[in-house]
Parts: C-alpha cells; structure tokens; sequence
C-alpha cells in the first residue's frame, strides 16, 4: 500500500463516481492516476466511452490506443508495451476480455509475468437485458487457474479507487472485475481502507458467515439487516480480493462459524464458492458447513438487472430466505 | 555483400542446419521442428548476422532491435543462432528439451538470453511486436521490431486483428517476415491464403516477396527504409526442410524423428554443402 493516497473520498467524489458507476469511473480514475504515474497506457477494445475513457483520451492520447473490436491482439499489444516497462490497463466487456482473449492472457500475461491489468467491465448481470453472451458469469473461475494472476472485485466505486490506486503500484498480471448498476449507493462512506489480499468484516455476526464478492454483497447486507429482524446474525464477510485468496482468516471463520454462506454473481462452479469449498474440503476437521449462493448450471433467461439477481437467487430477500430455510434444516 | 560476407552467413545457416539436426536426433522420441526451422535457417541467419542491433555482452540493453519469434516451435533454430553470437552457450544450447532446461521446444522469455518472448502458441507475436514498436514511437526509440511468422500461422485470425493495428499506428518501425513454406503440421496447403502479397498490400503494408534462401535478395529488402508510416512485410518464399534434397518440400517433416541411417545422410549431406 502506497502512504500518500491518490484518492481522496470526499462528498463530491463519491457522488461522481457513485452516478458514473463502476465501469465508467475507471476512466474517471484512470486519468487521475495517470497525472500521478507517467508510466500509464490505457487500451481498449473499442470501448472507451463504456469504460469512461474518453476524457482520458483527450487528455492523454500519446498514453490511450483504441484497438477496435480485437480483444486477444489488445493483450498481444499490451504485453508488447508491458514487456517494454509501461504499466497497461486494458479494458473491454467482461466475456469478450476474459474468455474471447483468455489463451493470450494466460501465454502472454500469466506465463511471461507481464505487467498487464486487465478490467473486465459490466461483468455479472451488469449488462441485464443484453443475454447470455455479454452476462459474465466464468470470469473468476478461468482467471483463477492461471499462475501470476491476481484477482480483484471492488464492492463498490470507493473500493474500486482504492483498487486501481493498488494496482497502479503493483507490477504484475491482475484482473479486475467490476459488477453492479451504475448509480447504486455504495457500501463504504469514507476510505474503504482497502488491503490486498485481505478478506474483510463488512458487519458482524454471530450465527452465520457470509462471503461475498463484488456490488452484489449491497444484498447481502440487506439480507443480514432483514435477518436480524428474525434474530439471525450474520457477519458478512467482502472477498475483494479473490486471488491470492486470505486463507487464514477464512481458516477463523472456518473455527468459528457452524456454517458459511457464499454469495456471487457467478456461475456456482469454479468461483468465489469453489474458492471456499475446495479449501473447507482440505481441513482436517470439519466444524462448518458451506453454502454456496450463485448461479446454477444452466444460461439464464434474460431480463432486467434487478430481474436476473432476484431469478437467480442472488437479491436480498432470496438470500435471507435461502439462509433462513438452511438454518430451520439445520 | 562481399564474399567474406556472404560465407559468413552460409555458415551461421549451415551451422543453423546442422544443430537443428543435431538437436533434433538427440532428442530421440521427442523429436524436433526440422522442416520449419530448415525453411527459416537463411531468414535467421541474415537476421543475426548482419541486420539486428544487438550485442550479446549487454543483451537487454534498452535500444537493442526487438526479435520476436511467433513462429514458436522453431525455437532450436533460434536457439542455435542465439548460441552462435554467444547469447547463449553450446552448453546451454545442449539442454534442448532436457527435462529441466530453460530451452525447452517451445522458448521461454528470458531477455539476458536475448529470448524477447514465450512462444509456441501460434499467432500472437505480430500483436506483441506491435506493442514493442508502438513503445518505440512513445519513447522516440530508433529500435526496429522484427517478427517472425509463419504461413500456416496467418491461419490464426489474430495475425489479421494485429496487421490492421501496425497499419492504423502506422508502425514503419515494424517488419514482419513471413517464412512463407507452403506448408503446417498436416502437409501442404492445408488452410492457404490466398494471395498473401495483395492481401498484405490491401492492409496497408509495404510488401516485399522475396526468395527466402537467397542472402543478397534478403539482404536487399531488409536494408531498404520502411516506407514512411509503413509496416513492412517481407513474405519469403521458402521450402520446407530446405538443406536436403531428398525430403526438401516434402509432407511429414514438420516435427521429425531421427534415425541413425537418416540423421547420418542428413548430415553428411548439410556437412558437404
């Protein structure tokens, strides 16, 4: 972690960042860190205005290249820059950047340790009516089995700052991934006091654990204040940052709590509920259970934002029945 | 090119041929890229003997031409030129696809060896040179960035996403050489394009085909300037296995293994030429 922080969370910030929501603060954020760090190249594959980069180019054109639609070659070019000691942010759609370049990323970040960071916009449900070809619902799953690559995904536009201010400093392959509706409130109020590789507290509990990833732990937090009502506490738990995983607290949580929940924005198999559940298979002793919140096996039916969290269990209100009913097998 | 010259370079290709073999027949089972490597000797040769900017004692120095290599699989003939100039030491070069080695058939970014890339999975290296040319330009570097294809290779439609971004940066501080064999893992012509040459020129390319095995003919396009705001391609004109006269443009040399009778033809043959 860098002393000096580049960001600062005031009033007027959070309220610019929260309208432009997470993808579009990107841009936003990138342009301040790039006055800050001269090393900076953005790249993106024809979608500067969706990531907020417009301004950036304009301000930056020497340090922005817009590839066009040609996402394996945007990580081709982006190792070619980072191989040359620049420090590359690449953007696009998160399946078209993850799984559309993912042998390029895997060969060419990965392998050859390169300094890439690659964001995956409007990953989940972001892109809501859009279908099944631009929800994204593989990325962590994929990204996880490649060596050198680190994961992250802010739960809100603050820890997306405090993010990309890490990540501006890190020299390494990283992926970044950014959910949620633009315009959502946020979960932190002030500096998220962000630490890499730190599975966080989000609230306190007693009963049950709940690890979450990305903006859709808004719901959980809404599930555990609906839950209290029921005189079920639940601790939430903000999995920020997803690889390298923070094994040791997940071991206290493990000791502590009889039985976990995790909540994603992604299909069931491979993501932050594999990450859990292959670590729990390898403990010695078993005090806890787990349950693993995320979408089942099968391409959802399109529709709205708010549509596809409720259909795949992942709003507020399925949560908490979900955890109720587990609680009443119990 | 004077004579003394031009012996110089038919040696480093003879020498290419000849580790290759010898690399190849070692490796027994495991087998080497020889047909492709033997259609690439003179184009490496030229390349490391007379054209790059490098200096072996202080390889990763910052203004030293890039090399990438796309074509990964030839990397024993790489390897042998990189030993040649003393990049690397026969020692080293011995490793070939030993299990531990930093050579393995594939090779393995390792800049102090003068290795610029991880190669093996086709079709990526036109992208990364793109990168490295497009750093050139942002630092007012006098670099070239050379690539390495191969015509099979131009089967992958990420060679086509990065030529039309060497075109659009206007990237005339990037050459691309296409060792143009007629031929991929399966035989000749499995998948061809036609018409690279006007392919390439519709892109936006200065293009250039060339006879592949001919040193002053590679010579003369190499040294010529890209024209202004121009990546250059140069597509020469190769045989696969190109050394040997019986196996020359012949299918089922892409990945060979050696018996003793063959291995010992072969070399008296390339020892003879």
């Amino acid at each position: 972690m860098s002393m000096s922080k580049i960001f600062e969370y005031t009033p007027e910030n959070i309220t610019a960042w929260t309208r432009a929501g997470m993808r579009k603060s990107f841009g936003i954020m990138l342009e301040r860190l790039v006055e800050c760090n001269k090393n900076i190249i953005a790249i993106t594959a024809d979608v500067a205005s969706s990531s907020g980069l417009k301004d950036y180019a304009a301000k930056f054109p020497e340090r922005f290249f817009n590839v066009g639609i040609s996402e394996q070659n945007m990580i081709g070019i982006a190792c070619g820059l980072a191989k040359e000691d620049n420090n590359v942010f690449v953007c696009s759609f998160a399946p078209f950047v993850s799984m559309r370049a993912y042998e390029a990323i895997k060969i060419l970040a990965g392998y050859m340790k390169l300094n890439v960071k690659i964001i995956a916009l409007s990953s989940g449900f972001s892109l809501g009516v859009q279908g099944n070809t631009h929800y994204c619902l593989e990325d962590i799953s994929i990204m996880r089995t490649i060596p050198n690559m680190k994961i992250f995904a802010p739960a809100d536009v603050l820890e997306e700052a405090a993010i990309l201010e890490y990540l501006s400093d890190y020299d390494g392959a990283a992926f970044l991934r950014l959910t949620g509706l633009d315009g959502t409130p946020g979960i932190f109020k002030s500096d998220p006091d962000f630490d890499a590789g730190k599975l966080k507290f989000i609230r306190e509990g007693s009963d049950v654990a709940i690890i979450a990833s990305g903006s859709v732990i808004n719901e959980c937090i809404r599930a555990s204040r609906a839950l209290k009502r029921d005189n079920i506490s639940c601790a939430v738990l903000n999995a920020s940052t997803l690889k390298p995983f923070d094994y040791e607290t997940l071991k206290n949580i493990a000791d502590t709590y009889g039985i976990i929940f995790t909540v994603e924005e992604h299909f069931i198999s491979g993501g932050l509920g594999g990450i859990v559940s292959e670590f729990l298979a390898g403990l010695d002793e078993k005090k806890s259970r787990l349950i693993r919140i995320g979408v089942s096996d099968e391409f959802p039916t399109a529709g709205t934002y708010a549509y596809m969290l409720e259909r795949n269990g992942l709003n507020a209100e399925n949560i908490a029945n979900k955890i109720k009913n587990s609680l009443a097998k119990k | 090119m004077n004579e003394s010259e031009l012996k110089y370079l038919k040696d480093l290709a003879k020498k290419i041929r000849l580790d290759v073999l010898e690399m190849t027949f070692k490796a027994g089972a495991d087998g080497g890229h020889l047909g492709g490597a033997f259609s690439c000797a003179e184009i490496l040769a030229i390349l490391y003997g007379k054209i790059l900017r490098l200096d072996p004692k202080n390889p990763a120095h910052d203004d030293r031409d890039r090399f990438i290599l796309s074509k990964g699989h030839v990397a024993l003939a790489h390897y042998s030129v990189l030993a040649g100039r003393g990049f690397i030491t026969r020692d080293e070069l011995n490793t070939f696809e030993e299990s531990g080695s930093d050579f393995p058939t594939h090779e393995i970014i390792n800049i102090n060896k003068g290795i610029e890339t991880s190669s093996g999975s086709l079709g990526y290296g036109l992208s990364i040179g793109v990168g490295t040319a497009l750093n050139a330009k942002i630092k007012s570097k006098n670099y070239h960035t050379f690539v390495l294809l191969g015509d099979g290779e131009c089967n992958e439609g990420s060679i086509w996403e990065a030529a039309q971004s060497a075109v659009k940066f206007k990237l005339d501080n990037l050459t691309a050489i296409i060792d143009h064999n007629k031929q991929s893992l399966d035989g000749k012509n499995i998948m061809p394009v036609k018409n690279l040459e006007g392919v390439f020129n519709n892109l936006g390319f200065d293009v250039h085909t060339v006879d592949g095995h001919n040193f002053e003919a590679l010579e003369k396009i190499f040294m010529l300037e890209n024209k202004s705001d121009c990546p250059k391609i140069i597509i020469a004109d190769t045989l696969k296995a190109k050394g040997i006269k019986a196996i020359e443009g012949q299918e089922g040399w892409h990945h060979a293994r050696l018996n003793q009778t063959d291995y010992e033809k072969f070399r008296e043959e390339l020892e003879k030429s």
